[in-house]
């Protein structure tokens, strides 16, 4: 038990632990999420239903979550690190097995409440399984080849599952998620060096299969490529989300239109406005300076991840944490990059804000261990 | 497993090294995305704005009404009426079948249409209005509307249509209106947007196409937000449009009425002229059509009997037909002569029933000869051999010459479709046309209207008008547009002396009044009535045998042109009746009758015709009042 190492007993106890709680971080979130609600309200047409009211009853209990969570040691959930990835990863076989046709894609578990997405379950759950992996693994053997073997398989199988799918945007996050934790764990640069070649080879070698029959990838992958290329080809058909989403952002202007006075999400232009392109209404609505600062409150929470994680002396908190902070940005890096044209349509929600039970109830259970981390830190 | 300090101070270093690198990644990315929104949301702002007011608005034109069209007095010749149409929208219908099943029983339905608007309904957005049945009568609309709360989605809509509540009367002048087609679009290089609203009518013939512009008026429009999937979801803002103007024409609904009773059922046509301005105050062809079916779209039967019928109600044989004018250009050759000096009033020449031109011979339609005949005799008898030698005296060139000035052998100047410049020969027309030289044999056929010369009624008319009072008279059909009058054009003088007017008009004179006259039987007797005319028969065919004895396609076309009254002209009448025989038994009686009509703005005294005729002319009078009263009835307008 490397934790023995510290001092345990300046480590708060009690309630007392409430008061240890990084809040600057529960109110950046709290932040967050209004904004959620607030774009959530307008986008129904100045109405709580049927999104913005849900949405905040799953907030509370998302924050209900984080609080348990953190409440509970971080050596306890280092020690059940591998069992809840087991557990994610069986859920993931599960629903490709029996789960239910949603969207043409199956992804998600009823669970009575609300609808379980395993994938966004497995964000999390490997995040803690590297983490735990590389807090047991001597630094000396990090670079080792056998050593870096394993922590690849455990990557790239919740990979390969949400890949088949298919959930690109999940296998996407979960891939550069992994690799990351990795390389912030002291995996030596030549391995990423390699895995990056090795992933344009592989990118190339997908394009090259277009149109034989052992195609990678589904006809509506390579045409979302396609409409990311150049979305003007198309305009009415593939290509219009994306036209659509820009006309939202761009006729924002620098102050946006006044809440509620979007015409692309207001007359349903705008796709998916509550969800996948709930950016778009709020750049469409309050402009640059409404985007601008919504990004800035996302930069604002990573930062203090990573402050959070350098602080931090025990290897498991600091390598969970960073985990934690960089799957969070990859979810609105991913999102916003999507939703202004820059990357392909993957179907990556806007975290916490976009509505959506299973990623805001995930990763507030992520930011509930980055708590428990920050509380039960070796002082 | 335990860890050394160094050990734990190395990870944490490592740690700290590489996530500090990876969060000022993560930094330089948001960046990116700043810059990105920067570049979409500022620098693009004004395009991405467009594009946006693009989506949302859509424009809705509001047809405008079309101008009406009124005769001399007022009375409605071209008008519009409100068309009822039911229309459905499939999100308020529920069960479509059921819906229309309700319908069916309240108002008349085309299985064709049925099937074709659950088609579209099934297939087009649900907010949509499809038309399930159109001009639906004014009862079904009210059993429609008064069942409204058992008909969900379904609604009575109101448009505009034209209407021509004369009906037959006037189809050859006004002609009709109908829907846009592609043609009609690719007349025009840049369409207006409104001819592309459905059911939009243009004018396609006659007046409706040749004041179409002036008629149609500007589309009004409406500016609305529309949703993505296009629903309307409100009005923005609205301009009405400004409706076409009214045309009033010079014509008289009475008169003409009285024409096409008065034609009845010969293949025939008459203009009627007020011979000091010019204004065309009958202008009739016959047998005639109901421009009303074309509006509402003609049946292919329909329009093949009209097609076929050999009496060609479809043609406008005032103004498109052209026929040889026969002895009615006698006044052309007769001022030709006396303008270029190479006879006189009293000079004579011996008609002996024939004339020997070259090898050939040419006959006087009086095989026994009319003896010596000077000018007006020579008009009042309607002798050929004195314009047979009239012309080799005169030649073609000065013949040609004055017909022109009286306005043959030029496209009358009005607003109907293919009006005919008819024929004027000279001899380089012949050169040009034929590729042969003018022979004195076509000279000698031309003085008498026979030959190459062809007119149009309408001209005949002219003429008529030219003669009777020396000026250039010009025909004018519109009085006013949109309450502007039309001037009135021409009327200068046409440089004829005035004495060889006055010897030609004598001689017109005396083949209506004098008791040898050709058409003395077609007199008028009330003193300030009295008319001077002449009349023609043009040969079909190169024949001697009677008209009685050959078909009715090869007979002679009866033609008459008159003037009245005699000392102050007023009016002018040119009349044509195909295939009818002999001018003055046919067309005269009838030049006469509309004469009369037109003179006494109606139907006239018994006392106007000569004594022995008045029981007949009662009886016709009856039969025709009656056959009008009748037809009116039938049409569904006061008389």
């Amino acid at each position: 038990m490397s934790y023995l190492e510290y001092s345990v007993k300046t480590v708060p106890t009690g309630w007392r632990k409430i008061l240890f709680l990084n809040w600057p971080l529960v109110v950046l979130l709290s932040a967050v999420a209004s904004v959620g609600f607030l774009m959530l309200y307008s986008v129904a047409g100045g109405s709580l239903q049927p999104w913005a009211e849900p949405q905040m009853k799953r907030y509370l209990l998302g924050l209900g979550a984080m609080f348990f969570v953190a409440m509970v040691p971080i050596w306890l959930w280092r020690n059940l690190s591998a069992l809840i990835y087991l557990g994610a990863l069986g859920l993931l076989i599960l629903v490709e097995l029996f789960g239910a046709i949603g969207m043409g894609a199956q992804r998600w578990i009823d669970i009575g409440f609300m609808r379980l997405q395993p994938s966004e379950l497995m964000k999390v759950s490997l995040v803690m399984a590297l983490a735990a992996y590389y807090d047991w693994l001597p630094l000396k053997r990090v670079s080792r080849p056998i050593w870096v073997l394993l922590p690849l398989l455990l990557i790239l199988a919740p990979t390969i599952l949400t890949l088949i799918q298919p959930d690109l945007g999940t296998a996407l996050l979960l891939m550069i998620g992994g690799g990351a934790m990795m390389f912030m764990a002291g995996v030596h640069w030549a391995y990423f060096a390699v895995v990056i070649a090795a992933g344009v080879g592989t990118v190339y070698t997908v394009f090259l299969s277009r149109g034989t029959p052992w195609q990678l990838l589904k006809d509506y992958q390579f045409r979302r490529i396609d409409t990311f290329l150049d979305p003007s080809t198309d305009p009415l058909g593939a290509g219009y989300h994306i036209t659509q989403a820009k006309i939202a952002m761009g006729s924002g202007g620098w102050t946006g239109r006044g809440f509620m006075q979007g015409t692309q999400s207001r007359l349903n232009f705008l796709p998916e406005k509550h969800t996948d392109f709930i950016f778009n209404t709020l750049a469409e609505e309050f402009g640059f300076v409404g985007g601008l600062s919504l990004l800035l409150l996302y930069v604002l929470i990573v930062i203090f991840c990573v402050f959070a994680a350098i602080q931090n002396k025990d290897r498991y908190s600091s390598l969970l944490i960073l985990g934690v902070g960089l799957t969070f940005f990859l979810f609105f890096a991913v999102n916003m990059s999507m939703v202004m044209g820059l990357a392909p349509v993957v179907g990556v929600p806007l975290p916490l804000v976009s509505y959506g039970g299973s990623a805001m109830l995930v990763l507030m259970i992520a930011f509930g261990l980055v708590q428990s981390a920050h509380i039960h830190r070796p002082r | 497993m335990r860890r050394t300090p160094r050990e734990t101070a190395e990870s944490s270093r490592k740690i700290a090294r590489r996530g500090l690198l990876l969060g000022g990644s993560q930094l330089a990315f948001a960046g990116v995305l700043a810059l990105r929104m920067r570049h979409v949301q500022v620098d693009q702002a004004d395009e991405f704005r467009l594009l946006a007011e693009e989506n949302r608005i859509n424009i809705h034109l509001i047809p405008p009404s079309r101008g009406r069209i009124f005769d001399r007095e007022g009375r409605v010749i071209a008008d519009n009426e409100n068309t009822y149409r039911i229309t459905m929208r499939r999100e308020d219908a529920g069960d479509l079948e059921d819906t229309i099943g309700k319908l069916a029983q309240l108002v008349s339905l085309d299985p064709e249409d049925v099937s074709r608007a659950l088609d579209e309904m099934r297939h087009s957005p649900p907010f949509l209005q499809v038309a399930v049945a159109d001009r639906v009568s004014w009862d079904e609309i009210s059993r429609v509307a008064v069942n409204a709360p058992a008909l969900p989605g379904v609604t009575p809509e109101v448009g505009l249509s034209r209407v021509y509540p004369q009906h037959e009367t006037f189809a050859h002048v006004v002609g009709y209106v109908g829907p846009v087609s592609e043609r009609d679009l690719a007349r025009y290089e840049d369409p207006e947007p409104v001819l592309r609203i459905p059911r939009f009518q243009i004018g396609k013939v006659g007046i409706e196409a040749k004041f179409e512009e002036a008629l149609r008026g500007s589309a009004g429009a409406k500016r609305v937000e529309v949703n993505a999937v296009g629903r309307v979801m409100r009005e923005l803002d609205r301009r009405e449009g400004t409706a076409g103007a009214d045309l009033q024409l010079t014509l008289d609904s009475d008169l003409q009425d009285y024409i096409k009773a008065r034609l009845g059922p010969e293949s025939a046509s008459a203009v009627v002229m007020e011979v000091e301005t010019g204004d065309i105050l009958a202008i009739a062809s016959s047998p005639s059509y109901d421009p009303n079916k074309f509006v509402r779209g003609i049946s292919t039967r329909d329009y093949s009997a009209l097609r076929d019928n050999n009496h060609r109600p479809l043609a406008s044989k005032t103004v498109q037909d052209a026929y040889p004018p026969g002895s009615t250009f006698k006044m052309v050759t007769a001022l030709a002569g006396l303008a270029a000096g190479v006879i006189g009033p009293d000079d004579t020449a011996y008609c002996r029933g024939h004339i020997e031109v070259g090898s050939r011979r040419f006959h006087c339609w009086k095989r026994a000869g009319h003896g010596h005949v000077n000018l007006e005799n020579s008009l009042r008898d309607s002798c050929d051999v004195y314009y047979y030698e009239l012309a080799m005296k005169v030649g073609i060139e000065n013949i040609a010459a004055m017909g022109r000035k009286l306005g043959l052998g030029i496209a009358p100047d009005v607003p109907m479709s293919a009006v005919t410049p008819g024929l004027m020969p000279d001899k380089d027309w012949k050169r040009r046309e034929r590729g042969a030289e003018w022979l004195v044999g076509d000279s000698v056929n031309a003085s008498i209207g026979q030959g190459f010369v062809l007119t149009s009624p309408l001209q005949q008319a002219i003429m008529t008008a030219r003669l009777a009072t020396g000026r250039e008279i010009m025909p004018r059909l519109v009085r006013s547009i949109g309450g502007v009058q039309t001037p009135i054009e021409g009327g200068g003088d046409l440089g004829i002396d005035p004495r060889h007017l006055k010897w030609v008009r004598k001689g017109m004179i005396s083949v209506v009044n004098s008791p040898r006259g050709t058409a003395r039987s077609s007199r008028i007797e009330a003193d300030d009535m009295r008319m001077a005319g002449k009349t023609g028969t043009s040969q079909v065919r190169n024949r001697v045998v009677k008209n009685q004895d050959v078909p009715w396609e090869e007979r002679d076309h009866a033609l008459f042109v008159c003037y009245a009254p005699l000392d102050n002209p007023r009016i002018a009448v040119s009349v044509v009746i195909e295939h009818g025989g002999g001018g003055s038994a046919e067309a005269a009686p009838v030049a006469r009758d509309v004469m009369l009509q037109a003179l006494y703005k109606g139907t006239p005294p018994l006392e106007a015709y000569p004594s022995s005729d008045r029981g007949r002319i009662r009886e016709q009078q009856e039969r025709i009042a009656h056959e009008r009263a009748k037809r009116h009835e039938a049409e569904g307008r006061r008389a």
